[in-house]
């Protein structure tokens, strides 16, 4: 009986997997293993003591940053309300400018090919720079001070909301926008009342979500010099004093949740 | 002659009327509070932008090549660093976003711990976890790994936990009433119709890590920030345009290499 059911099992079922699979996900897999193992060996390459020592320090370092010293909680309100000030413009800035440029990124609106191409090439390249390199080009022109981060929000977060926006803009149903130009409606007027109302909620939607990414950006600018929380953090790492620098880092962590909670409840009520 | 009207349009309840206005309401008053609150020094910003104008512009879409071994190097540390970030947190995902995902274990408790963990996590930003990191093993790159790796974790669990919710659980139900134990459930029913949507998403969150991984320097955790910051400092906006050169084409075409991937796997 077993013997019959071994011959079987050997004999007539195929493998799962034909064996060109096998080898390929084999090879992928080590070669996947054999980048990190060679990673991990080249970022420890300048550590000093390994990460045995590494993990030794750890806890050293978190007595070092603990306990908060949250008594700092008034002098740093100020800074933080700027940060959040800063995050709302920007969104605000960003939202009415990424109106014309999503419609250009459109395919079924800009039937202009050449113009569709520049602006989607040109909104990928943005997307390509993160948010502090923007800002460290920008307080290099503008200053230290809160204008170049807005300034850097602002570029950063249109090409995020210029992308999802011409993509809302792209999937709408476009036979009432047809509907409208057979019966006499211009282009302005096609906009208006046919496409409007279909991207609306999910234009509103993005937005916040742009806001979510927005605040947590801009906490971390002033690391470079534009302005904010970010600002008075980079000072108190600066003189080594970790328990203010827990404080601020735990009011960040406080208010990026709070906003993300209202944000997503908003974003809730609205879908 | 006959008179179009329009269809009678819906009530709506006074509730939601009362909870329109009130939004509306408090979307203003935050608006007011900005608008107060923020105060721009628009004639130094000004000035500053017409004296600095022709010194910062021209030069970053005028790159320096001379400095193109080193930005190669430094992206290449900066790939490192994503990549070794990325596969720890992988990893890391997968026991957060099981314990997350609400088909997984009986209690909603647990469910409800994993997520509050992972939003924990997903709020501090990189860059704050890279600093931490940067005080406890040094400034080096391995605190960058460290960085993004636990970065990555939050956002790579929830997708994780989202994916593992949405698998077809009657596979897993026939098995166990076939006598599969756990295990077996776990490895023949869920895990096969996991391991695409858990890889994609590892990748696409790889494509995250490289732009973040661009940035730690700048708080010392390796990579290619170190340069960027030590450009701005020496105001050598020559060699700044040559790392935007560098991180711009190494973003492109990890970007593209990676939807490729992606497309064929899901």
């Amino acid at each position: 009986m077993t013997k019959q059911s071994n011959s079987l099992s050997q004999g007539t079922t195929p493998p799962i997997f034909p064996v060109k699979t096998k080898i390929q996900i084999t090879v992928i897999f080590f070669v996947v293993i054999g980048i990190y193992l060679f990673s991990m060996f080249w970022t420890q390459q300048q550590m000093v003591g390994g990460f045995g020592n590494a993990l030794g320090n750890m806890a050293v370092v978190i007595e070092k940053f603990f306990p908060p010293n949250l008594s700092i909680l008034p002098a740093i309100w100020d800074p933080m309300a700027q940060t959040i000030q800063m995050a709302i413009i920007a969104t605000t800035v960003a939202a009415i400018l990424t109106v014309p440029l999503a419609l250009l990124s459109a395919q079924n609106i800009t039937t202009f090919k050449p113009l569709y191409y520049l602006t989607r090439t040109l909104l990928n390249i943005l997307r390509t720079i993160p948010d502090l390199v923007l800002a460290v080009v920008f307080v290099g022109l503008f200053g230290i001070g809160l204008f170049p981060g807005i300034i850097a929000l602002i570029i950063f977060s249109l090409g995020i909301l210029a992308k999802l926006i011409s993509e809302t803009i792209e999937s709408v149903d476009m036979n009432p926008l047809e509907a409208m130009r057979a019966s006499g409606g211009n282009i302005l007027q096609v906009i208006f009342h046919g496409l409007v109302p279909q991207v609306l909620p999910q234009f509103v939607s993005f937005v916040l979500y742009v806001f979510e990414i927005n605040i947590r950006a801009s906490v971390v600018l002033g690391l470079v010099g534009a302005g904010g929380i970010g600002l008075v953090l980079d000072q108190q790492l600066g003189f080594y004093n970790y328990p203010n620098a827990m404080a601020i880092i735990v009011l960040i962590f406080v208010v990026v949740l709070i906003i993300e909670y209202i944000s997503n409840k908003l974003r809730e009520a609205l879908i | 002659m006959v008179t179009y009207s329009l269809p009678p349009k819906k009530e709506k309840s006074p509730f939601k009327k009362i909870k329109k206005g009130i939004i509306f309401l408090a979307v203003i008053a935050v608006y007011v509070w900005t608008f107060i609150g923020i105060d721009i020094d628009w004639a130094r910003a000004i000035e500053r932008a017409t004296s600095n104008f022709h010194r910062v512009i021209p030069k970053l879409f005028n790159p320096d090549w001379a400095a193109a071994g080193e930005v190669s190097e430094k992206i290449l540390e900066t790939i490192f660093i994503a990549f070794a970030g990325s596969f720890m947190a992988a990893i890391l995902a997968i026991p957060l976003g099981f314990l997350a995902a609400k088909n997984m274990s009986r209690g909603r408790l647990l469910s409800a711990i994993g997520k509050w963990i992972l939003s924990a996590i997903r709020a501090f930003p990189d860059i704050i976890l890279a600093i931490l990191f940067v005080v406890a093993v040094g400034p080096n790159a391995f605190a960058g790994v460290l960085a993004i790796a636990i970065g990555s974790t939050g956002m790579l669990g929830k997708l994780y936990s989202e994916v593992v919710e949405s698998i077809d659980m009657q596979v897993v139900e026939a098995m166990e009433a076939n006598g599969a134990n756990k295990i077996q459930a776990l490895f023949y029913g869920v895990i096969p119709q996991i391991i695409p949507e858990f890889l994609s998403y590892a990748i696409y969150r790889f494509e995250i890590d490289i732009r973040a991984s661009s940035i730690l320097g700048i708080v010392g955790a390796g990579g290619i920030g170190t340069m960027i910051i030590f450009a701005a400092n020496n105001r050598n906006w020559s060699e700044m345009g040559m790392i935007l050169l560098a991180i711009i084409i190494v973003v492109t075409v990890i970007d593209f290499i990676s939807a490729r991937i992606r497309r064929k796997i899901v």
